[in-house]
């Protein structure tokens, strides 16, 4: 695996890299033309760039808006190395807290450009005009997440993902309005089209006419999120789904560690079985709020019985155990970590819901705390409990009140007045398309973006880093490496969408979308969904060992072909069919929780959020074997998913020593 | 408990719609509205007949996909929740629900409760932006400090999801609130300031041109948008318009 990783010292290697690639001049732009698939955050602040340098670029997203896409969702933050807050923050430490959250499994150059370029992301959203919280001075304001020892979050109240995202569909939009970017909404990739061994073109499906189009581009990037609804129950939208990405990868793109996915720790946990998905609180909640379970079993029973109230017990019946384990970083340990957490004290027996999988996170003294500072810079000398509390209450809500809202609209409870109930769930996934240093994958002119690609996270992802990856892939890396590629392409021309290439790939997607619609009709697309759903959870999950992940591997492929012989898809393919847009979705995924489970049954050690229970510490930590496994698993397809070949890329450390990871 | 549900049911664009009948048993208050029709679906789905189509992406009230026009209301009886974060437990057993698309003249239906809003879109291309290209070399982010109360207030008009309901509610189907949502963002922030002229000239140039109607002051979008977006921002829009047609 030849990742591409400039030479030199690590923290040249970029501003080397930049002054050594090919450039394209302005004039041979204008004859170029890009795809970009997906238009959140990495695919939309990617084509917006790419215009602005001159080139055509179609836009592709299955919304009706680029402004949908599920980046949108993403709720605490942005990090950024600017150490506005003077706490000693560095491009470096950014890159240490990076490579060490995710448990050594990431590389190194590219974990320090992403540093490196976060700084600026935060001077081009502000130029955007992204109204980023400010302190009174009118400077920019900081909060902290898990993993870190610095505040260098910068957020909009709970809503930073849709701030940052509406900032890149703004200069999208500048783009459209120019000519420089044709966007095609409703309208979902099916293929990828391979020209002489390179990407050249998509077949899309126009979803509200149902029409098979073709369309031809010199490079194309998949910016197209990741694969956390293979679980069903993810806090991904609905539509969230790993098409484009297994497209390419059934075309020759190499799929990396599938198996590296994060649990969440703090989402409403699921209510019953008509569920259709999860919400996030933010891990920004975990800078107030305290994470707790009761320390007596009969107070456990009790709270699930309904016959006592969490505000009654005595703090000294609770076990905060999260500061209980790791007294340095408390409640905001990375997030393998108090996920997993939770589920040994629900596992235990002390969860606090009637399924027994909740733990409380509580607000009590951050309002009381809040409260009380509120009260002296307002001027108030001796105030009583009451008034304190009332203070306290607004400052939080001024801090998280949109989250506050969401939660008791769903769980139809007051969390300023007792303690939130959570549990871990599906969220994001940092494995997905295997990139170089350019973000190309091993497809020559196809690109990968943002939650698509595999390569900053490691095995565990920190809070509030997903949005800076996003926007560093697509404002600040991508539009340069790629010039790199189409500076060859300078002489080649239109690409021609009349070519036998296209011909056999619409053929190929006309026939998989007629098996879809031939199935006997037992049963519908969500019937298979929630099943794969279930096994993914249950053997796939938060925790995984050989038995069961062999047990996985054997009943993902028999549901597949259940699948693809009893499936029920109504409607027609020519018109809007949404049932049919589900099904081919949920067909790739039935491919991929195989791969997902091979990939995690291989990696025989724990690390970030992939843990093995057969390879834990005495203490129930990740027991990483950087002997054998220090490397990245690139899956080469080869017909079935469970005879996809490995290809190892070696992890080099050279500026950081590899250690076992601690927050104690 | 069972619902009585009265739903639009269109083809396509070109078809005529009308509203269909259904019963459902079983519904559960911790439902969200849309998994109630989830529900449904699957209903009709394994009678062999053709599920209704309906818009919804993120299901946590902030993609601004879903829609519904339920009992007259845009995203139902709650307040400041979109479809997706209502839930069954607002409704009783035995209700009868009527659910419609959203119904505007510049939303054209596309298939049962889904419309078409690419209108909103093709406003945001007029002028919803700053003209500044990423080149690595913007000036730092703390080079301009913002007043604390601006800042919040152009946040506070940055939440407005796109989702249609302003229009819906209205009585003229006027965009407004959608439109100065945006307007008064940037009007509010130094950054916007420089094409604040042209900016809003062209937004409601375009909203005008895609048949929005025009807006009365009965405040019924402010009421039922789901973000809160307050009517000073229409308020502040009209005032930059006058002061942008002065300025010529």
């Amino acid at each position: 695996m030849d990742s591409k990783i400039p030479s030199g010292p690590l923290a040249d290697k970029w501003t080397k890299h930049k002054n050594d690639i090919n450039l394209v001049n302005p004039a041979n732009k204008r004859n170029i033309d890009v795809i970009v698939v997906g238009t959140g955050l990495a695919g939309g602040a990617a084509a917006a760039t790419l215009a602005e340098l001159g080139y055509n670029v179609k836009t592709f997203c299955y919304q009706d808006s680029p402004r949908r896409a599920h980046s949108i969702a993403a709720q605490g933050g942005i990090n950024a190395a600017k150490n506005y807050q003077g706490d000693g923050d560095s491009n470096y430490r950014l890159f240490y807290d990076t490579i060490k959250g995710g448990d050594y499994r990431s590389r190194e150059a590219n974990v320090y450009r992403l540093a490196e370029v976060s700084g600026n992301i935060i001077d081009q959203c502000v130029a955007q005009g992204v109204p980023f919280a400010r302190e009174y001075g009118g400077m920019l304001d900081n909060r902290s997440f898990g993993g870190v020892l610095v505040s260098r979050t910068f957020y909009a109240k709970g809503q930073t993902g849709q701030q940052l995202l509406l900032g890149a569909y703004s200069a999208m939009n500048r783009q459209i309005n120019r000519g420089k970017i044709q966007a095609y909404n409703r309208h979902e990739m099916m293929d990828l089209v391979l020209v002489d061994g390179k990407a050249r073109g998509i077949i899309a499906r126009d979803l509200v006419s149902g029409e098979i189009e073709r369309h031809s581009a010199h490079a194309v990037v998949l910016a197209t999120g990741g694969y956390g609804n293979v679980f069903f129950l993810s806090t991904n939208a609905m539509g969230s789904n790993v098409m484009a990405a297994w497209r390419a990868h059934r075309k020759g793109a190499f799929f990396a560690n599938p198996c590296f996915t994060q649990i969440h720790p703090t989402c409403i946990p699921v209510s019953g079985e008509h569920q259709s998905k999860l919400t996030l609180m933010s891990e920004s909640l975990r800078n107030d709020g305290r994470i707790w379970v009761p320390k007596k079993m009969e107070d456990a029973v009790a709270i699930r019985e309904g016959k006592l109230k969490p505000t009654q017990l005595a703090e000294e019946d609770r076990d905060y155990y999260l500061e209980r384990r790791y007294p340095a970083f408390g409640n905001l340990v990375p997030r393998d970590v108090a996920s997993r957490a939770a589920k040994e004290r629900c596992d235990a027996g002390f969860g606090v819901n009637k399924t027994g999988e909740a733990v409380y996170l509580d607000f009590a003294s951050a309002i009381k705390r809040y409260g009380k500072e509120k009260a002296l810079t307002s001027g108030l000398k001796n105030p009583d409990e009451a008034t304190i509390i009332k203070l306290g209450e607004e400052v939080i809500e001024a801090k998280y009140g949109n989250l506050f809202q969401m939660y008791e609209k769903i769980v139809d409870e007051n969390p300023y007045k007792t303690p939130m109930m959570i549990y871990p769930a599906v969220h994001y996934t940092m494995g997905g398309l295997w990139v170089d240093y350019n973000l190309q994958t091993t497809i020559p002119g196809c690109y990968a973006a943002g939650e698509a690609n595999f390569s900053d996270h490691g095995a565990n992802r920190l809070g509030a880093s997903a949005l800076m990856q996003g926007l560093a892939d697509g404002y600040f890396v991508l539009p340069y490496t790629i010039g790199d590629y189409l500076s060859h392409d300078i002489r080649t021309g239109k690409i021609p969408t009349d070519s036998a290439a296209f011909d056999e790939a619409e053929k190929q997607v006309r026939d998989r979308m007629e098996k879809l619609m031939g199935g006997s009709g037992i049963h519908s697309v969500d019937y298979y969904h929630k099943k794969l759903g279930k096994i993914m959870w249950n053997k796939c999950g938060m925790a995984r060992n050989a038995k069961e992940l062999e047990e996985a591997v054997k009943e993902i492929s028999d549901l597949r072909k259940d699948f693809w012989e009893n499936v029920k898809v109504p409607g027609t393919i020519d018109s809007k069919n949404q049932e049919l847009e589900k099904a081919g979705r949920v067909a790739d995924f039935l491919e991929l929780g195989e791969l997902f489970a091979k990939d995690a049954l291989h990696r025989n050690e724990s690390c970030g959020g992939h843990f093995r229970e057969e390879y834990q510490t005495e203490e129930g930590e990740a027991l990483r074997d950087d002997k054998n496994f220090k490397y990245v698993a690139a899956w080469e397809f080869a017909g079935e998913p469970k005879d996809a070949k490995l290809h190892k890329e070696d992890l080099v450390y050279e500026n950081i020593e590899l250690k076992t990871r601690s927050y104690k | 408990m069972k619902l009585y549900l009265k739903i639009w049911r269109q083809k396509d664009a070109s078809s005529a719609g009308k509203i269909v009948d259904y019963t459902l048993d079983g519904v559960e208050g911790d439902m969200s509205f849309l998994e109630m029709l989830d529900i449904l679906n699957e209903e009709l789905i394994s009678k062999g007949e053709e599920p209704v189509e309906f818009d919804h992406d993120c299901r946590e009230g902030i993609c601004g996909t879903c829609s519904l026009q339920i009992n007259g209301e845009p995203h139902g009886p709650d307040r400041l929740v979109t479809t997706c974060q209502l839930h069954m437990r607002k409704f009783n057993d035995g209700d009868t629900i009527v659910i419609e698309p959203f119904r505007a003249k510049a939303f054209p239906v596309i298939k049962d409760l889904i419309v078409d809003r690419s209108a909103f879109d093709r406003i945001q291309q007029a002028g919803g932006y700053i003209s500044v290209n990423t080149s690595g070399n913007t000036v730092d982010a703390n080079c301009i400090p913002i007043n604390k109360h601006d800042a919040d207030e152009a946040m506070d008009a940055a939440t407005c999801i796109g989702c249609g309901a302003c229009v819906a509610a209205c009585k003229n189907a006027s965009a407004m609130l959608f439109t100065s949502a945006k307007v008064s963002q940037f009007a509010l922030l130094p950054q916007g300031r420089v094409e604040a002229v042209e900016r809003v000239q062209n937004m409601v140039r375009q909203m005008d041109l895609e048949g929005f109607g025009n807006c009365t002051n009965t405040g019924a979008c402010e009421v039922e948008c789901p973000k809160g977006i307050s009517l000073t921002n229409i308020a502040r829009m009209n005032r930059e318009y006058l002061s942008a047609t002065l300025k010529g």
